[in-house]
């Protein structure tokens, strides 16, 4: 057994969150991976005689107010959302990281024009950003998620900025440039990795924002398109039968927050990894 | 002081990015706020003859000059949606947006900073471990969801507050307050649940630092060692975080203002988007820029005081 | 790794405050019932706020239906589809429809005690009219040659061209020619009097108890923005508003027991409008293939639980002068049919387009989904966008760049032409791009006609055409649930998008 292995399996027993959010993520991509290649029925499918049906051995999760199966639109919905989520925080946390990383060390000009476009965009909250840049690109999972990613960007820079500012100055930064390490290599080598906690962290918060954001403008009218829709689009479109139906609210909406547990539960078990 | 003043310059800088931007966005936005405004019924000669009354017309950078002067001079134009100053209207919803997120921001400080406090020091105690799990499940949950919950549980079941029942604070205060509280809430459960786990990733993090166990066996006592120490380095990422926190509460109020019915800022910004209300949402837009921005202003000068370290080139 | 006794005390100490203060603070929030309590005031939830108050600038439906309560003009409809005399107390039309004489209402007063005079009169329509050199603001008052003061009771409207309906255009409010700015001093004669407006948050009026007519019932009314159509259960079963018009058929099985709920019509004509200048839309084959492919009922099934009324051509069932049930009948579900007409138009495997509906509008954009799964059946594939109302209007409405759309489109008077006008050609408002010249002439011989059943006719033509060429995907009139706390009663449903108030009352009275 491989050194690599046996850590995992070491850290699995002795970390609980590690073995969580493996288990509820796993299940959530394995459930959104099988959605690929089959549900139990058409997503969009209707059906006259079978609307607002209870969970039943026909329907797992019951049917909306179509009649359409809802385990089958949480699996296609679960697709959407993991994309939206995933392509958000690589914008994000891909551009932010750079921008901050650069800006932080360098400083002087270039962090002065940068932070002012930064801080220009980061005035906007980001579900607000995302509102004004999803009014210009148009509705749309692409558009949003274009939307997300870009609205993300200022955050994630100014985590890495500040972290960067703070680490620039401590010994070890100054030995090593003492030892004369290029900048490039001092930032992406020695400083970068050294703020890995604050970024893993980041990261999770941002993934999780990103699915919390993707619903929030889902609610506020803007997202996927009609009759195919995300998590946070259904849980929206479910929340007025949450009296009468509750089990078109609750599906939908667990499965959101188990994949947000999950990947948080997963980001907690690595940043205890021993 | 030559400090203050430089930053006073970027302040500037950055305002007038954030009008060009604003400026421009809204001008690639499809939709036309003449045509808006007269409605289906209207005849294309109407139409025109209003965007030109409108001054929609003219090149955009003459508008954009004519808008920024204006707004320099306090005059923020007139509402194309309710053809009042938009200044007045503004400005009496402001309190109400102002009270909620101020509320909603001391109960997470008030909330977070002990409770981050209480779960480092038990670092995987059985306290520790329920908080930390009870934390991911409500930031797993989204904020309008739990905002209908709230509703449910505390409007229609418990009947602590009546559902949509907002009162205005020139009516009654007191009451204003009492609806604001719950809307308050559920802006600042998933900011109580980050800033304890920030702040107690953070304050392991120091605590393992060099300078702490030193100060450790040294024989300091612990309690002198967190605060004197620990927690004045572990709260530099909690105060930029609380920095944008105050940020993300007006995004939270935007979700928040339309779960609860509540006439605020928000609200009017986000209908004013979608009626292309230009003028209203370049105020509300300004005027939210400036609050982030002076907050960001606020939260350097914080730095400096906690770690001096920061920006000592600028000296 | 800090472990320390005190701070723990601290803190928690911390903690117990926070949470006292919280619940000192929650004990205050008595269940206190801030409406429908008192016996003459109503609350009423309004989808959409008010976009400004001078009646002659109002263009939101939804102000217009409030607006209705303040003011009226010299003639006022009813909910039976009349126009009856208002500000005006009777009036005469020439034989040759060019000259309409109104007599003035003996002492009928504006809301701040003036007396309406001839002269605020000339002054309104002539405010819409434009006389300065602008653009009218109803374009039919292009129409008008002059409006002239007989004496100080009587006013004519002499037009250019005779036109026996041009009554209907009548209704615009009359307001005081003193009044320099009716955006914010709004002045009527209707049976409420404006009191105060707050952007978002509601609309209040009163009484007005020297209202030449009816009195109102209730005293003070209240119109709260409900932006959060998914509130509307909470808020209504919570108390917080005692009616709201438009409910959804779901929203109606969750109202509590104190809910009356009315049923009426939108008076909406609802369909999948097409592009006919757009192919293949602009082939009558392919128009008539979606009209034989989908099904009305199914859609009213699935999007209101079977409520609605069906429609074939552009008019709706409460002009019941001008409707015409059998066209519901020119094209039955027939997918061999639709497919047929496909193969002859040069589909045989079918086609894909665009639905684009606005998203504010959940029965559009839901029938918008049934449609496209109904559509799949003769192998076509429609893709839906939604978009914001306002790009719709300016895409959709005034642009024309679209494959086909779901709306519904309603009567701003009650003339059977402003829902026909709009098919002509070369009509500014033709968003469809329809274009018959058989259409063109039956209209143009409608509004040249003056006897009122030949008239008629020549309207019902039109709608034969509509129907025959598949001018669009006529579907239905959609119903319209009204909900009103049991406390309440008397709400009357007009054929118009009104809200009249002044005929509610307690149900104890």
């Amino acid at each position: 057994m491989s050194k690599a292995r046996k850590d995992l399996k070491r850290n699995i027993k002795s970390n609980p969150y590690l073995l969580a959010g493996l288990i509820i993520t796993g299940l959530i991509l394995l459930m959104t991976i099988v959605g690929i290649f089959w549900t139990p029925y058409e997503p969009t499918a209707m059906n006259a005689s079978e609307k607002l049906k209870g969970v039943s051995f026909r329907h797992l999760m019951g049917t909306d107010n179509m009649g359409r199966d809802i385990f089958s639109r949480v699996m296609y919905g679960s697709r959407i959302t993991l994309l939206i989520a995933i392509g958000t925080v690589a914008i994000g946390a891909g551009v932010g990281t750079i921008i901050g990383a650069l800006t932080g060390y360098f400083g002087g000009m270039l962090d002065e024009v940068m932070m002012r476009i930064i801080d220009a965009l980061f005035a906007f909250p980001s579900i607000l950003l995302a509102l004004v840049i999803v009014s210009v690109f148009g509705t749309g999972w692409i558009q949003l998620l274009v939307s997300l990613g870009i609205a993300f960007v200022p955050s994630f820079a100014r985590i890495v900025r500040g972290e960067v500012l703070r680490c620039k100055n401590m010994d070890y930064v100054e030995n090593a440039r003492l030892q004369g390490v290029s900048d490039f290599r001092m930032i992406f080598v020695h400083i970068v990795p050294n703020i890995k906690g604050v970024m893993a962290s980041s990261i999770m918060i941002g993934f999780n924002n990103a699915v919390l954001a993707e619903a929030g403008l889902s609610y506020l009218g803007v997202g996927s398109q009609p009759p195919y829709a995300s998590l946070g689009k259904m849980l929206s479109d479910a929340q007025q039968y949450m009296f009468t139906m509750p089990s078109y609210v609750l599906f939908p909406g667990a499965v959101i927050v188990l994949m947000v547990l999950g990947f948080a539960f997963l980001g907690e078990g690595i940043s205890r990894w021993k | 002081m030559k400090y203050i003043i430089k930053k006073f310059g970027m302040m500037v800088a950055t305002l007038l990015v954030v009008s060009l931007c604003v400026f421009l966005a809204f001008n690639i936005i499809p939709g036309d706020p003449a045509l808006k405004m007269l409605g289906t019924e209207a005849s294309p000669e109407l139409v025109e003859q209003v965007r030109a009354e409108m001054g929609l017309n003219d090149p955009v950078l003459v508008r954009y000059a004519r808008w920024f002067l204006n707004f320099i001079r306090g005059d923020f134009g007139t509402s194309y949606n309710y053809k009042v100053p938009v200044g007045s209207m503004i400005l009496s919803k402001i309190p109400i947006t102002l009270t909620m997120g101020i509320m909603a921001f001391i109960m997470t400080v008030l909330v977070s900073i002990p409770m981050g406090i209480v779960t480092a020091k038990h670092e995987n105690g059985l306290l520790d471990r329920s908080i930390t799990v009870i934390n991911q499940v409500i930031m797993a949950i989204p904020p309008f969801f739990s905002g209908i919950l709230i509703t449910f549980i505390f409007g229609m079941i418990l009947r602590l507050f009546t559902p949509g029942g907002f009162v205005n604070y020139t009516a009654d205060f007191g009451k204003f307050v009492r609806y604001l509280i719950f809307p308050a809430v559920a802006i600042a459960l998933p900011k109580v649940a980050m800033t304890v786990k920030m702040l107690r990733g953070s304050l392991i993090d120091e605590s393992l630092k060099d300078y702490a166990r030193t100060a450790y066996s040294r024989g300091n006592n612990t309690n002198g060692v967190l605060y004197r120490h620990i927690l004045k380095n572990a709260v530099i990422p909690v105060i930029t975080f609380l920095g944008m926190a105050l940020a993300d509460m007006i995004a939270g109020s935007i979700v928040i203002e339309q779960v609860f019915s509540i006439p605020g800022i928000s609200r009017i910004l986000l209908t004013s988007i979608s009626n292309r209300d230009y003028p209203v949402v370049e105020a509300i837009i300004m005027g939210i820029a400036m609050i982030v921005i002076v907050v960001n202003f606020l939260v350097d000068v914080i730095y400096r005081i906690v770690d001096p370290r920061i920006g000592l080139e600028d000296e | 790794m800090i472990n320390k006794n005190s701070l723990r005390r601290k803190t928690t100490g911390a903690l117990a405050i926070v949470l006292t203060t919280l619940a000192i603070a929650l004990s205050g929030c008595s269940s206190d019932k801030t409406a429908g309590d008192d016996s003459s005031k109503i609350t009423i939830g309004i989808p959409q706020d008010i976009d400004g108050l001078d009646p002659h600038y109002a263009t939101g439906a939804g102000t217009k239906e409030v607006l209705f309560n303040l003011f009226e003009g010299l003639v006022k409809p009813d909910e039976n589809g009349n126009l009856n005399p208002a500000v005006a107390s009777e009036y005469t039309i020439s034989e040759d429809n060019k000259v309409y004489t109104f007599t003035l209402r003996d002492g009928i007063k504006f809301h701040d005690g003036s007396n309406v005079t001839v002269e605020d009169i000339k002054y309104s329509i002539e405010r819409n009219m434009g006389t300065d050199g602008s653009e009218p603001l109803i374009s039919s008052y292009s129409n008008i040659d002059s409006v002239n003061i007989v004496d100080d009771k009587h006013v004519e409207v002499v037009l250019k061209e005779g036109d026996s309906d041009f009554l209907t255009q009548l209704t615009v409010a009359i307001i005081p020619a003193s009044n320099t700015d009716p955006a914010t001093n709004v002045i009527g004669t209707g049976p409420y009097k404006y009191v105060s407006s707050s952007p978002q948050e509601n609309f209040i009026m009163t009484r007005y108890d020297d209202y030449w007519g009816d009195k109102a019932y209730i005293k003070d009314v209240v119109f709260k923005i409900e932006a959060n159509s998914d509130a509307v259960v909470m808020d209504l079963n919570g108390g917080s508003i005692d009616m709201y018009a438009r409910i959804t058929s779901t929203q109606v099985e969750q109202l509590s027991e104190d809910f009356e709920v009315y049923e009426g019509t939108m008076n909406l004509v609802q369909a999948l409008y097409l592009n006919n200048a757009e192919k293949p839309f602009d082939d009558v084959r392919v128009r008539q293939a979606l009209c034989y492919a989908i099904n009305p009922q199914e859609i009213m099934d699935y999007v209101s639980d079977g409520a609605g009324t069906e429609i074939g051509s552009a008019m709706f069932p409460s002009f019941t002068k001008y409707f015409l049930p059998e066209l519901n009948d020119t094209y039955n579900t027939d997918f061999d049919k639709a497919k047929e007409l496909l193969a002859e138009a040069g589909y045989p495997d079918g086609f894909e387009f665009t639905i684009t509906v606005p998203s504010n509008y959940t029965q559009h954009v839901d029938t918008a989904q049934v449609l496209s799964e109904q559509l799949k059946n003769i192998g076509v594939t429609a893709n839906i966008q939604e978009i914001e109302w306002n790009s719709w209007i300016s895409d959709v409405y005034s642009d024309r760049k679209y494959q086909s759309t779901v709306v519904g489109v309603d009567a701003s008077t009650l003339a059977a032409s402003s829902l026909l006008a709009r098919y002509v050609s070369d009509a500014g408002r033709n968003f469809t791009n329809f274009n018959s010249a058989a259409y063109d002439e039956a209209y143009a011989n409608a509004q040249n006609t003056s006897d009122d059943s030949a008239k008629t006719e020549y309207y019902k033509e039109c709608e034969r055409i509509l129907s025959e060429e598949a001018a669009s995907v006529y579907i239905q009139d959609l119903p319209e649930f009204v909900a009103l706390n049991k406390k309440y009663t008397g709400y009357v449903f007009y054929p118009l998008y009104v809200q009249d108030i002044s005929k509610i009352k307690l149900a104890t009275e």
